[in-house]
């Protein structure tokens, strides 16, 4: 291994600081993990069998997804396809994060993963792009949004009848509008802007005309590789953590 | 292959869908600890980080009623006025509900 200097030194109290950064979505995840585990039992799983797929597999799509596949029996390869593709977009947030994690040792690289999600990654990659290392929020704001899963399900699993409604209060649009926000807040050089037209464009080509739930991969393999023959200025530009302050609202 | 969802079944198919997952997670950080990180690397991995976001909302956008479309559009003009997303995503939900409570389902 040539990066044998774990260099990534990692801060308690920042960790703690991204926990209540990320508290505020994680009501809506709450919220979230309300509408899964109510759909969850409606489909005949048991609510501690329930808890335990929050638990355990903490990817609420991919959930969804299984959790519409149940029936008195499952079979396995068609599951186990559509739960990789829908969670194939972890690889790249994973790969994304390498050149932060590869300063860290392995075990505890690995166990960060654990806690990777949509959110906490966004934050993540869109301060890189502004130049500042933060894994802390993966640590942090990861617990506060898998505790805020948990807790959804639960309450969707014992009092899922009492949220009839939650299109009607926006709240499946909560994860679209953070995502959108993260995108428009990081880097925004033509060279990007290009890359998410080509992203965009793809990822609708791949919605409309490929299997399903692949569209997350082409798209964003399409933009990479916009990158990929588009250089940036040079990368070294970006300075090392020295410093990192924190932006949070 | 089929299971049966009884009790030992679905905690086989729990513990697969997990390890799944697990893989998905595992899986780029592995690969790309045998990828030497050029800056060609580097700039294929800043620009599919954010390409994964527009990636995921544009089906959504397209596919979406016109509240989805308005809580889009509402984020991403607060979002760029003000760079707090916060109040942004907060609009947007906002305008998600005002557009289906007004029952309005085309533009």
């Amino acid at each position: 291994m040539k990066h044998a200097s774990y260099r990534y030194q990692f801060s308690a109290r920042k960790v703690r600081s991204e926990f209540f950064r990320l508290l505020p979505i994680s009501l809506f995840v709450v919220a979230f993990g309300a509408a899964f585990g109510l759909a969850a039992v409606q489909k005949g799983l048991e609510p501690l069998q329930t808890l335990l797929m929050s638990t355990t597999v903490f990817a609420g799509a991919s959930q969804f997804a299984a959790v519409d596949m149940w029936g008195s029996e499952v079979s396995l390869i068609p599951l186990m396809a559509v739960v990789f593709a829908i969670n194939s977009r972890h690889l790249l947030m994973g790969a994304s994060l390498y050149p932060m994690l590869r300063e860290m040792p392995p075990g505890r690289r690995y166990s960060l993963l654990l806690l990777l999600t949509d959110a906490n990654w966004a934050v993540s990659a869109q301060e890189y792009q502004g130049g500042k290392r933060n894994l802390e929020v993966i640590l942090g704001g990861g617990l506060a949004i898998w505790l805020a899963w948990i807790f959804g399900t639960w309450l969707g699993v014992y009092f899922g009848g009492l949220l009839k409604d939650p299109q009607s209060l926006g709240l499946d649009m909560v994860l679209g509008c953070f995502l959108l926000a993260m995108a428009l807040g990081g880097e925004k050089s033509p060279r990007i802007l290009v890359a998410w037209a080509v992203a965009a464009a793809s990822s609708l080509a791949a919605w409309k005309w490929l299997p399903p739930n692949i569209h997350v991969v082409v798209g964003a393999l399409a933009g990479g590789a916009v990158g990929f023959f588009w250089l940036g200025k040079k990368s070294e530009d970006r300075q090392p953590p020295a410093g990192d302050k924190e932006t949070s609202e | 292959m089929i299971i049966e969802t009884t009790a030992a079944g679905t905690l086989a198919l729990i513990a697969l869908i997990t390890a799944v997952t697990l893989v998905t997670r595992f899986g780029g950080v592995f690969l790309m600890s045998f990828v030497t990180i050029s800056p060609r690397i580097e700039s294929f991995i800043n620009a599919m980080a954010s390409s994964v976001l527009i990636a995921i909302i544009a089906p959504m956008a397209f596919s979406g009623d016109v509240g989805s479309v308005a809580a889009l559009i509402v984020t991403a003009l607060i979002m760029l006025i003000t760079r707090k997303p916060l109040p942004a995503i907060a609009a947007g939900m906002a305008a998600a509900g005002l557009v289906r409570y007004l029952g309005v389902t085309s533009l």
